[in-house]
C-alpha cells in the first residue's frame, strides 16, 4: 500500500540516532536496520580541548587528529562538560605509533583497522555535538577474541581505550577525550540464540536495540527496554549504561532483565558469564558490576536478556492537566487505577510542546484547543483489548471529572499513537535543533519535581528557554535547557545550582544517562565519600592500568 | 441534511500482516484492528461539513461481526450523531464482496434517506475500490470518487468534488443525493477526544440484520487458498557479459 510505504519510509528517514517510532500495540512496526549513523549527523566541530603538546608529534603515518578539526563543518563554541575544560591528558598513557597499527591490523585485517579522517572524525563526536576527543584509530573487532587481544595489547602497551557502541550516549561518556583508541562493536551484531519458550535471548554486544526489538516482537516478545535512540544504540550500551527507557516503569532495569554477560576485561581476559538462567544464587553475582559501569570495568561482548511476552493490547492516551499537582495526583489514581496494565507514563510540559511542533516534521498537537500547561501520555498493555480500553476510558472519564485532567485524547489505531510518541520521543530532537542543549537528568521526588525547572526559569530568564520533561512515572526528569549557542555564562547560572538543589532533595543528578564525562567530578552529589573510595578500589582492581574509558565515570582524585 | 457514512473494522495499517498457518486466511485474531484509514477521512468529512453547517446529521453504518461496534463507537466518539451496526459473521471462506456490502448499504440509505453518502475509496484489507462505485450504480446516483475536497451547495442541491485522477485534478459537479469515496488528501482526521468519548456512550447503535434488510448476502465466491507472495530471491552478481548471456539463455529462459 502507498500509503504504508510512505509512512514507514518517513519514519525512516527521521533525522539521526534518535526517531524511529513505534508506538502503540504489537510493535510490530520497527523497519530493519534504521542505522543511519552517518549521514544525518549534524558536526558541531568543536576546537580541540585545551591539551598540553605531550611529547613530539607522533611518527609519520599517524593522522593528526588536529588537523581534522580545523576542517570545520560547523565551528561551534562548547562549553559544559566542566570536567573537560579541566583534565589534562595523563601522561602514563602512550601515544600511538605504527608498530601499534601494523599490530592491530595483523589481528583484525585491513577492514577493522580504520584510520580513515572521516570515518574516525564521525566516531569523535557525540551525538550531541558537544564532546568531541582527537582519537586517530578506531578498530572494528568482529569477534570476543579479537576483543580480548585489542585489550590485552593496549594493556600492555598501556594505550587508552574507549568501547564504543550507537555512541548516543548523552554525557560524552562513549567518544574519546584526548587520544585512546575507540573500540567500536558494530561490527558484533549477531544474535546468537532465542529461547522462545521463555523469551531468552542471547546476542552480541553490537546489535542494534531496534533491529532486537524487530527480530523479538517477530517471536512475540517485546524487548524489556525501549528509548528514543533505539534506532541506533547498541544493546551493549544500553546495559553498559544501564540504559532506563520508557518500559522501565513497567519492566523495571536492566539489572533485573539482564540474565547473563560475556565481558572482556582490561588484561584481555574473557569473563563468560553468559548464563541463561532466571536463578543462579552461586557466588557473587558479577554482572552488576558492569552493568551501569560505562565501559570502565570491562568491554561487554555478549548479553542474555529475558524478554518479556508481546502483549496484543495496547492503548495510549495524550492529556493535558493544568498544574503539576493534577499530573502527580494523576500518576497516583494511575498506578491504582491502571496498575498492572500501566506500561508508560510520560509527562512534558507545554514549551516542550511547542517546540516539538515547531521542529518536528510531520506531528501535530492532539490538543491544539487550548495552551494547557502540562502534558501527559498515559500507555497502557495487556491482553484485551475492549477490556484494557473500557478500563482506560472509565480511569480517565473519572479523571475529568476529578478536575485531575483538562482535556485529552485517546488512540484509536497505531499511527494515531505513534504520533503522540512521536511527541515525547522528539523533544530531545527537537531541542538539538535549536542550537545549544545543555541536558540534565535527575531523579527527584516526585512532589518537588517540577520546582527546579521553575527554578531554573527563574534564574536564567529570557536567555534560555527550560523545558521540563520525564518518566513521571519513575520520579525521573529530563531538564533541558535549550538556547541558540553554548555559552559560559548560562552554564554558570546553572551548573553547579542544579547539582546542590538535587542534591539538597536526596536525588540523583544522574537518574539514567550516567556520568560520563560531563559528571565524573559530580559523583560526590549524590553518594558518598566511602562509596565512591570502594568503587575506586574495584575500578584499580579489575584495570589497573586505567586503561578502558580514562577521565569518566569517577573522579580523578580518587583514582 | 443528512450525510450517511459507511465505514468498515479492518487489521490496523501498522500492522505487520501474516497468513495463517491453515492458509485459510490473513491472521486476525490478537491483532490490532482499526477503522479503515479512509473510512477514517470520511469520517473526518462528514464531521466537517456538519460543522460548516451544511449538514444536520451524521449517520456511521457499518457491516460486520459485533467486535465490529467499536469502529461504531470510534465514528461517534469522533463526533458522529448515531450509528447503524449490520451484524453479519465473517466466515473467512466465503467473504463478503463489494457487491454485498454495497446492497446492504443501499437498504440502509433507502431507510435513512441521506442526502449524500461518504465511503473510503477502498478498504485496506482486499484493496477492492468498488464498493462505492456499486452502491452509486445500485442507487442510480451521481458519483464523485477519490475525492481531495468537497463542496457541498445546500441550496442547488449540488456537490462539487475535486478528484484525484492520474492525469491531475479533475473537478465534476454533482447533483445530491450522492456518493462520494475519499482519498487520502481530503482531510486529516482528529483525535477522539475524552468529552467526545464520554458523549458517545449516550448514542444510539441500530443493530440490524441483513434478512431484515431484504438482502441476499451470499457470495458467488469461495476463497479456497491464501498464501504469502514467494519470497524474492537474492541477486547475483555477475562477473561477465558471457555469463549474464549464459544464465539468460539457460537458466532465465527468455533468450
Amino acid at each position: 500500500m502507498a500509503r504504508r510505504e510512505a509512512a514507514r519510509l518517513l519514519r525512516r528517514l527521521g533525522p539521526l540516532a534518535v526517531e524511529s517510532w513505534t508506538r502503540g500495540m504489537p510493535h510490530s512496526q520497527h523497519e530493519s536496520a534504521n542505522r543511519i549513523v552517518n549521514s544525518c549527523r549534524r558536526f558541531h566541530w568543536i576546537p580541540s580541548l585545551q591539551r598540553p603538546l605531550c611529547g613530539p608529534t607522533t611518527s609519520g603515518g599517524i593522522y593528526e587528529g588536529q588537523s581534522s578539526a580545523k576542517k570545520a563543518c560547523e565551528v561551534q563554541k562548547h562549553t559544559f562538560g566542566s570536567a573537560a575544560t579541566h583534565i589534562q591528558r595523563n601522561p602514563a598513557y602512550s601515544e600511538l605509533n605504527s608498530d601499534d597499527v601494523s599490530y592491530f591490523k595483523s589481528i583484525l585485517g585491513e577492514n577493522g583497522v580504520v584510520q580513515d579522517e572521516d570515518r574516525v572524525a564521525v566516531a569523535n563526536v557525540d551525538w550531541m555535538g558537544k564532546y568531541s576527543g582527537a582519537s586517530q584509530l578506531l578498530l572494528l573487532p568482529k569477534n570476543t577474541t579479537e576483543v580480548s587481544k585489542i585489550l590485552s595489547y593496549c594493556n600492555t602497551r598501556r594505550l587508552a581505550v574507549v568501547p564504543q557502541g550507537g555512541n548516543t550516549g548523552l554525557v560524552g561518556g562513549s567518544v574519546p577525550v584526548y587520544d585512546e583508541v575507540i573500540v567500536g562493536l558494530s561490527g558484533m551484531d549477531k544474535i546468537i540464540s532465542f529461547d522462545n519458550v521463555n523469551g531468552i535471548l542471547t546476542c552480541e554486544a553490537g546489535c542494534v536495540l531496534e533491529n532486537l526489538s524487530n527480530f523479538v516482537e517477530n517471536e512475540g516478545f517485546i524487548m524489556p527496554l525501549d528509548l528514543g535512540a533505539k534506532g541506533s544504540c547498541h544493546i551493549g550500551g544500553n546495559v553498559s549504561t544501564n540504559a532506563g527507557g520508557l518500559r522501565f516503569i513497567r519492566y523495571g532495569s536492566l539489572h533485573g532483565s539482564v540474565l547473563g554477560l560475556e565481558v572482556v576485561l582490561a588484561d584481555g581476559t574473557i569473563l563468560d558469564m553468559l548464563t541463561t538462567l532466571r536463578k543462579d544464587n552461586t557466588g557473587y553475582d558479577l554482572k552488576h558490576l558492569f552493568i551501569g559501569s560505562e565501559g570502565s570495568l570491562g568491554v561487554v561482548t555478549k548479553i542474555s536478556v529475558l524478554t518479556p511476552a508481546k502483549l496484543p493490547s495496547t492503548n495510549v492516551a495524550f492529556l493535558s492537566c493544568n498544574d503539576y499537582k493534577s499530573c502527580q495526583k494523576l500518576l497516583l489514581a494511575a498506578r491504582r487505577s491502571l496498575g498492572e496494565i500501566l506500561s508508560a507514563f510520560e509527562f512534558m510540559d507545554h514549551h516542550c510542546i511547542d517546540l516539538a511542533m515547531r521542529h518536528l516534521e510531520g506531528v501535530h498537537n492532539p490538543l491544539p484547543a487550548s495552551p494547557y500547561k502540562f502534558y501527559v501520555l498515559i500507555e497502557i498493555t495487556g491482553s484485551d483489548e475492549s477490556y484494557d480500553k473500557t478500563k482506560l476510558e472509565a480511569f480517565l472519564l473519572r479523571s475529568m471529572e476529578d478536575g485531575l485532567v483538562a482535556d485529552g485524547v485517546i488512540a484509536q489505531d497505531i499511527s494515531q499513537a505513534s504520533n503522540f510518541w512521536r511527541i515525547r520521543e522528539g523533544i530531545s530532537e527537537a531541542s538539538v535543533k535549536v542550537g545549544a542543549v545543555y541536558k540534565y537528568d535527575l531523579s527527584i521526588p516526585v512532589e518537588k519535581l517540577y520546582d527546579i525547572v521553575e527554578e531554573m526559569r527563574c534564574r536564567l530568564g529570557d536567555s534560555a528557554e527550560v523545558l521540563g520533561y520525564g518518566h513521571l512515572g519513575d520520579g525521573n526528569l529530563h531538564l533541558n535547557i535549550v538556547s541558540s549557542k553554548y555559552d559560559d555564562n548560562t552554564l554558570e547560572r546553572i551548573e553547579p545550582f542544579v547539582y546542590e538543589w538535587t542534591s539538597a532533595q536526596r536525588g540523583s543528578i544522574s537518574a539514567e544517562h550516567g556520568l560520563g564525562l560531563m559528571k565524573a567530578e559530580k559523583i560526590h552529589y549524590s553518594k558518598s565519600p566511602e562509596a565512591v573510595q570502594l568503587m575506586a578500589s574495584i575500578k584499580k582492581l579489575l584495570d589497573p592500568n586505567s586503561i578502558l574509558n580514562p577521565y569518566k565515570v569517577l573522579p580523578q582524585s580518587v583514582l | 441534511m443528512k450525510i450517511l457514512v459507511a465505514v468498515k473494522r479492518v487489521v490496523d495499517y501498522a500492522v505487520k500482516v501474516r497468513v495463517r498457518p491453515d492458509r485459510t486466511g490473513v491472521e486476525t485474531a490478537n491483532v490490532k484492528m482499526s477503522m479503515n484509514p479512509f473510512c477514517e477521512i470520511a469520517v473526518e468529512e462528514a464531521l466537517r461539513l456538519r460543522e460548516a453547517g451544511a449538514a444536520a446529521e451524521v449517520v456511521a453504518a457499518t457491516v460486520g461481526p459485533a467486535q465490529s461496534a467499536d469502529t461504531l463507537r470510534t465514528a461517534l466518539a469522533m463526533g458522529a450523531d448515531r450509528a447503524v451496526h449490520v451484524l453479519h459473521d465473517q466466515d473467512p471462506a466465503r467473504p463478503l464482496l463489494p457487491l454485498a456490502v454495497a446492497k446492504i448499504l443501499r437498504a440502509v440509505a433507502l431507510q435513512e434517506k441521506p442526502d449524500l453518502v461518504i465511503l473510503g475509496k477502498q478498504a485496506i484489507d482486499d484493496d477492492c475500490n468498488q464498493t462505492g462505485q456499486m452502491l452509486a450504480g445500485l442507487l442510480q446516483w451521481p458519483q464523485g470518487t477519490f475525492a481531495s475536497k468537497i463542496i457541498l451547495d445546500t441550496e442547488k442541491q449540488k456537490a462539487t468534488v475535486e478528484r484525484e485522477v492520474d492525469g491531475g485534478i479533475e473537478s465534476i459537479c454533482l447533483d445530491l443525493p450522492a456518493v462520494i469515496t475519499t482519498d487520502l488528501r481530503l482531510n486529516q482526521p482528529r483525535y477522539a477526544t475524552l468529552p467526545n468519548i464520554m458523549k458517545a456512550k449516550s448514542k444510539v447503535i441500530k443493530k440490524i440484520a441483513p434478512e431484515d434488510l431484504g438482502v441476499d448476502i451470499r457470495s458467488d465466491m469461495e476463497v479456497i487458498e491464501v498464501n504469502e507472495p514467494p519470497k524474492r530471491k537474492a541477486g547475483v552478481i555477475l562477473s561477465s557479459v558471457d555469463e549474464l548471456l549464459d544464465k539468460l539463455k539457460n537458466e532465465a529462459r527468455v533468450l
